[in-house]
């Protein structure tokens, strides 16, 4: 049975575009059929992290639009062949998609694909709601930081009451990611820390992804995390928080400080 | 007093616990008004029109709020009435007979 996984956050420039793709390639390592659909029209990113932006010919609103059939639009990845990417329009706005279209897209998707992935506009708008419209599953981006956290609140609240799911009185399975996770920030008290994250968000963990030069690197060479170097640390959480979305166990990893010479020399705790 | 005490442990400088403690605040604000919006609004729009049948009122000048306390809610209802609503009112009878 297809699934349907909105990747969203309220907040913009929590990782969503990234741990889309990561999430994206991680399933497609693990055997699944996967598509990742960009719904940041007039935005769109997604294109760009996955090294596939030259590639674009047409897009998710050509195909609402009956321009184009699904399979012109789709783009197969280089590197993983059971996995695409549906790009947005960068020339088009958002009030080009409607429900009714996007639905009978999704719908077809469903029927090609094990996983669709939809990777949510920033905000609360239209675009952000259509791309969580047809969810049956969402990941939640929060930031272990107020502003992010609030914005996951709102976001959870709508999921529960905007979503087709909602209506029929069915619930969408949510998780939180946490992304950007710094241990030593953390460890200080200076950062947000998990249980109470989770605590606000009354909402269960898929996973913690640390805060990483390699994340910045496999974008800007165009290719998801778990991909251009799959042993990091943000890749392997990324692998266990797919795993856990296929429904295995995988115990969590909090992300460790590594303590420096000198604070291990001086013994100084880190409480 | 809990928030000391994690700051305490916390180190010198702790804000996480002043974050936390701000946004469970905030957020049981927020979710109790977004989830009664839609309540306000079709209670305000009731009244207004049980009230219109029998005195012709400014629809501004309906006011409808809910103040949550910790055990007890209050609904305030406050409506500013004209002072020559009578008149008013036969006037809304007449309109309707004819």
């Amino acid at each position: 049975m297809a699934k349907v996984l909105v990747v969203t956050s309220g907040k913009g420039g929590v990782g969503k575009t990234t741990s889309t793709a990561a999430l994206g390639a991680a399933l497609a390592q693990g055997g699944q059929s996967v598509v990742v659909v960009d719904f940041d029209v007039g935005l769109r990113n997604l294109d760009l992290v996955m090294g596939a932006e030259r590639r674009v010919v047409f897009d998710l609103i050509n195909v609402v639009q009956g321009v184009a059939k699904l399979p012109q639009a789709l783009i197969r990845d280089k590197r993983l062949e059971n996995l695409w990417l549906l790009p947005a329009s960068q020339t088009r706005d958002k009030d080009a998609l409607t429900d009714e279209g996007v639905g009978r897209v999704i719908a077809e998707l469903r029927s090609r694909f094990d996983w669709i992935l939809c990777d949510s506009p920033a905000g609360i708008e239209r675009g952000a709601t259509l791309a969580m419209r047809f969810a049956d599953e969402a990941v939640i981006v929060t930031n272990p930081e107020v502003s992010s956290v609030r914005d996951s609140d709102r976001i959870i609240g709508m999921l529960d009451s905007k979503t087709v799911r909602a209506e029929r009185g069915e619930r969408v399975e949510k998780h939180v990611l946490i992304t950007r996770y710094d241990p030593a920030r953390a460890a200080r008290g200076e950062m947000l820390n998990i249980d109470d994250i989770l605590e606000i968000l009354a909402t269960p963990l898929i996973g913690i992804i640390p805060e990483s030069q390699d994340v910045l690197k496999a974008s800007n060479v165009g290719t998801p995390v778990t991909l251009n170097n799959a042993e990091s640390a943000p890749a392997r959480a990324y692998i266990d928080a797919a795993r856990r979305l296929m429904g295995e166990e995988v115990a969590m990893v909090v992300p460790a400080e590594r303590k420096g010479f000198m604070n291990r020399l001086l013994g100084r705790r880190a409480a | 007093m809990s928030m000391n005490l994690l700051r305490l442990f916390g180190g010198r400088n702790a804000s996480a616990p002043v974050a936390r403690e701000r946004l469970q605040i905030l957020l049981a604000h927020e979710r109790g008004l977004l989830g009664q919006s839609d309540l306000l609004v079709t209670l305000r729009e009731e009244i207004l029109a049980v009230v219109s049948k029998h005195v012709a009122l400014d629809p501004d000048k309906v006011i409808v709020k809910l103040e949550r306390g910790k055990s007890v809610s209050t609904l305030e209802v406050d409506i500013e009435v004209p002072n020559d609503f009578d008149k008013a009112k036969a006037a809304i009878q007449r309109r309707m007979a004819g």
